[in-house]
């Protein structure tokens, strides 16, 4: 379960952030991912609704932004879009690519935070 | 009453392991050293391949080490201390993966001018290994022939971070009627233009085109300060 270890870095980054900006708490934050991330989303929401406990990001949603695998075709001379993971070639011409433009993510890419400790203040 | 607002912080998750590895890179590479990462299930013959190199690039007059990542026993690092060369063991606990934090603290004490090569045996593990860079200037990625053909379609995720697809125990292909080309197909539908190797620990079959491959990537390493690899995983 590497997930764990991911939602340990991921609470990290997300409270250091937080921190920097005033915030005293972290209502929600956003990941994106892509499919060659290697990372099962429902392992790493059950790791991060585990760490979040106790912490500045207790109670926080966690909400993902998909990015799909892009590869540049060299016949096409343009990114394109694959259906699936199996399969590295152009879906318009058949062409094998491994030029991979896009797929790979997890990113930490927004977090709404909150300048009081708790909800009620 | 302050309004919850929205930053933006579009932050790698493990960066922190990143730039950590990055930083290594930079050590192994100023000191000429190959860091060779490889991944696979348990079982797939890691730690027989690694003492079958160790003990080939001893007899060659080369300088080796290497770093084993198990999840709970010290078995793979005492197999390998059987080549005479420098071995360190990482006990990951349950870990499933082994970090580049791990690695530089198995570091301590080791100077980095002693070697030529580094090999880092990951914890047997198919997904897990593939977020995490090492620091290494190449990774393999292992298969061998009695897991069946599907594996790259399987685990697309490690063919893509990986340099090299290496087929092991090619000796028993026949009893497990084992299709080489199904395989390689597979290879390239997932990776197209990967370089695969085939070898057998047991035989040495194909050993000669490994370790020629390693000396040439080493050459690569010595005369660019980079290789395939590193420029493979830093997106
Ligand atoms: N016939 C044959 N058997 C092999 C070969 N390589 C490894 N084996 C056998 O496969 C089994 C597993 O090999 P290991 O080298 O321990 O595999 P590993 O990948 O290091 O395993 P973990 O560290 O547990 O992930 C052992 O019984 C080896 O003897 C080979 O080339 N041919
Ligand atoms: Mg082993
Ligand atoms: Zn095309």
């Amino acid at each position: 379960m590497h997930e764990l270890s991911i939602a340990n870095s991921l609470v990290e980054i997300a409270s250091e952030h937080a921190r920097a900006n005033g915030g005293q708490r972290i209502l929600a934050i956003t990941v994106r991912v892509g499919p060659l991330s290697c990372v099962h989303k429902s392992a790493l929401e059950f790791s991060f609704d585990l760490l979040k406990q106790g912490t500045m990001l207790e109670g926080a949603q966690l909400k993902w932004l998909d990015v799909p695998v892009t590869v540049f075709c060299p016949t096409c001379e343009r990114e394109v879009e694959l259906p699936g993971i199996q399969r590295f070639r152009c879906p318009e011409c058949d062409t094998p690519s491994g030029d991979i433009r896009s797929g790979r993510e997890l990113d930490l890419e927004t977090i709404e935070i909150c300048q009081q400790a708790t909800a009620d203040a | 009453m302050i309004e919850p607002r929205i930053l933006e912080v579009r932050t790698k998750i493990l960066k922190k392991n990143d730039e950590l590895a990055r930083t290594m890179r930079a050590h192994f590479v100023e000191a000429d050293v190959l860091v060779t990462n490889l991944v696979s299930s348990p079982g797939t013959g890691k730690t027989s391949l690694l003492r079958e190199t160790l003990k080939r690039l001893l007899d060659a007059g080369e300088k080796v080490a290497a770093i084993v990542g198990d999840l709970e026993t010290d078995n793979d690092a005492r197999r390998l201390a059987e080549s005479g060369a420098p071995v360190r063991q990482i006990m990951t606990h349950g870990c499933c993966h082994l970090e580049a934090d791990m690695v530089q603290q198995h570091l301590t004490g080791w100077d980095l001018a002693d070697f030529d090569y580094l090999f880092i045996e990951n914890v047997g593990n198919l997904v897990c290994p593939t977020s995490w860079d090492l620091g290494e200037s190449v990774r393999i990625a292992l298969l061998s022939v009695t897991e069946g053909e599907d594996k790259p379609l399987k685990y697309p995720g490690l063919f893509n971070t990986a340099d090299v697809a290496l087929i092991t125990k090619t000796d028993l292909a026949e009893p497990c009627e084992f299709n080489r080309e199904l395989a390689l197909k597979n290879i390239q539908a997932v990776r197209p233009g990967m370089s695969v190797l085939e070898t057998s620990a047991k035989t040495g079959d194909g050993m000669d085109d490994w370790i020629n491959y390693l000396k040439n990537m080493r050459e690569q390493l010595k005369a660019t300060g980079n290789t395939v690899a590193a420029n493979n995983r830093s997106r």
